[in-house]
């Protein structure tokens, strides 16, 4: 008997050819009854209505985008590669500054019932905002449409960094802190050296939610604001009507997203205690 | 009169009222009692009585509603290094090693030390609780028995100048606990401490203390007696329990435990505190159950000059 997880790896390849067989095998263009016109080749054949593309169509772009992923021929013609890391730059921006905002603030709150009770409002009322609301408003004040997309991915992993910080930043264990009241501890030791520590696994929890989110909001973002990401190209290659280009794209969001949850997992793993 | 190295005097703990009507609930008052340097003294109660309270406001991590504690003639106001405390559910730092989570403690005690006196100090300890070998792992990675030893061998370390256990082998089972009171004995004897301990078991006590001090039930608890154990050191478990005094010493505190200890919590039956200002405050008095006989101590109140003048020294009631 092989492992479980040798048995659920041969399962998902099962399922993945079943149902790529099934999407090809359904998604034929009709029969060809009479010879074409030369006008019917020019509209494409014998199909009336565009298709959904064919897994075999979107596998042979896949293979010839990522083979060249970083060429740039000019502002509706740059590889995939180069719009993902168009985006990934900016949630990397976004998504770093919400950092070093949301975990010192997230700790004063943590550590202050104060702070924490007066905070409270400001917080409950700007969490549920759609990140895009922002939008029209960051245009008008910062005046460039990157720099508005970066406040966009911004506003929108400030929340659960901040809120699983101050969380698990008020509940580190009463055990732990007398450790550090009765070795005399300063603040600052006791921050780094034990609250940090005790905190970190719900701090890394958080700042994978974070990330999840951020690249989210981003491809709707770039949706609006264009000219580069893997958001934008989405839309432009929706404007071409180049189905296969819009399929193959959302399966690069969705395995880059895949990698970034990945990354944060990994991390949190390594911050990870066991009581 | 001899001034006690720590002394409390009046100790009352009281929380509020859980309803606007309510009564506050006192768990004990009138607590007085002092340990003398290199004493190690433990203590008795049911659950309930306020035993963590007391040693909790000795170390400075919990505030008496009345009364003070005096360590060296100095007002205990806050935790400190010279008060070393080992709790019951070990209180290590999950994410530190062994080695780590005392070489921490030893750097607070001395930062003026090079790094290879913090190590070199730090293994004389964990080599002195048997536990060479194991510095690298996690204490998720050590049994029980392992991890109450880092803690002792933390507490030992920082060598404060007093040592406040609070029931260190109550999560343990008997085989390891017998051998680690053994283990805490053998250091004991080699440092000198003055050490304060909680603990549930009676051959414990007798095994380890000079004195056992014994708490009415609470709520309104009260130290009703400090006993005296004579038995001579160097003691170890098998022999002690051989020596003449022992099933007195036993009997005695069994049956305080089990009887006195519920009659005196009565509110009609206990005496009332009769201490004046003048007389001081009344201690427990030293009994020793050997010879039977019952010493009655009073100690002046703590001079003016050595306690807080914020603070209410005497707990009238």
């Amino acid at each position: 008997m092989q492992s479980l997880n040798a048995r659920a790896a041969i399962l998902s390849v099962v399922i993945f050819i079943v149902i790529v067989a099934i999407w090809e095998i359904a998604n034929q263009p009709p029969e060809v009854k009479e010879a074409l016109t030369e006008y019917e080749r020019l509209l494409g054949g014998s199909e009336q209505q565009a298709r959904v593309p064919n897994p075999s169509e979107i596998g042979a772009l896949a293979i010839k985008e990522l083979s060249d992923p970083f060429y740039d021929k000019g502002p509706n013609d740059k590889g995939i590669g180069l719009q993902l890391l168009y985006s990934l730059q900016r949630v990397a921006s976004g998504y770093f500054l919400a950092a070093l905002v949301a975990i010192p603030l997230g700790f004063l709150i943590g550590m202050s019932p104060l702070m924490s009770k007066a905070l409270d409002p400001f917080i409950q009322v700007l969490k549920p905002i759609s990140p895009l609301a922002w939008m029209p408003l960051a245009l008008f004040v910062i005046k460039d449409s990157e720099l508005s997309s970066v406040f966009v991915i911004f506003i929108c992993s400030i929340w659960p960094m901040l809120i699983n910080t101050a969380f698990g930043v008020g509940a580190v264990k009463r055990d732990y802190v007398n450790v550090a009241r009765t070795h005399e501890l300063g603040k600052i030791r006791t921050a780094f050296l034990v609250i940090l520590p005790a905190a970190a696994p719900t701090i890394l929890t958080g700042m994978r939610i974070s990330i999840g989110i951020a690249w989210l909001v981003i491809v709707a973002a770039e949706m609006l604001v264009g000219g580069t990401g893997v958001g934008y190209y989405v839309w432009n290659e929706w404007n071409n009507l180049d189905l296969t280009s819009v399929v193959f794209s959302i399966l690069m969001i969705g395995f880059v997203g895949m990698m970034l949850d990945l990354m944060l997992a990994r991390a949190t793993k390594l911050v990870q205690y066991v009581e | 009169m001899t001034q006690y190295f720590l002394n409390a005097q009046g100790l009352k703990k009281s929380f509020p009222a859980p309803k606007k009507n309510g009564e506050p609930l006192t768990v004990f008052e009138n607590v007085n009692f002092g340990v003398n340097k290199g004493e190690f003294v433990c203590i008795i109660g049911h659950s309930g009585c306020g035993k963590s309270t007391i040693l909790n406001i000795l170390a400075g991590l919990d505030e008496a509603t009345n009364g003070v504690v005096l360590m060296d003639n100095k007002e205990v106001a806050g935790p400190s290094l010279d008060r070393g405390v080992v709790f019951q559910n070990y209180s290590l730092l999950p994410w530190m090693s062994t080695l780590k989570n005392i070489t921490f403690a030893v750097k607070s005690r001395h930062p003026e030390w090079s790094k290879e006196q913090v190590y070199e100090h730090s293994m004389k300890y964990i080599e002195m609780v048997g536990l060479k070998g194991t510095e690298q792992r996690k204490p998720s990675q050590l049994s029980g028995g392992m991890r109450q030893r880092v803690s002792i061998a933390r507490a030992f370390a920082i060598e404060p100048k007093l040592l406040l256990l609070d029931e260190p082998f109550g999560a343990l089972d008997a085989l390891t606990r017998g051998m680690i009171q053994e283990e805490l004995l053998k250091i004991w004897s080699k440092t000198s401490q003055t050490v304060f301990m909680i603990t549930h078991d009676v051959d414990e006590a007798i095994l380890l203390a000079d004195r056992i001090l014994l708490m009415t039930n609470g709520p309104f608890a009260q130290i009703a007696e400090s006993v005296t154990i004579d038995i001579p050191r160097p003691r170890n478990r098998t022999d002690i329990i051989h020596h003449e005094h022992y099933y007195t010493i036993r009997n005695h505190i069994v049956e305080f435990l089990v009887k006195r200890s519920k009659e005196l919590a009565n509110p009609e039956l206990r005496e009332v505190s009769d201490h004046d200002d003048s007389k001081g405050l009344r201690y427990p008095p030293e009994v020793n159950p050997a010879t039977g006989s019952t010493q009655e101590v009073t100690h002046p109140v703590a001079n003016e000059e050595t306690v807080n003048p914020d603070k209410n020294v005497v707990n009238m009631q």
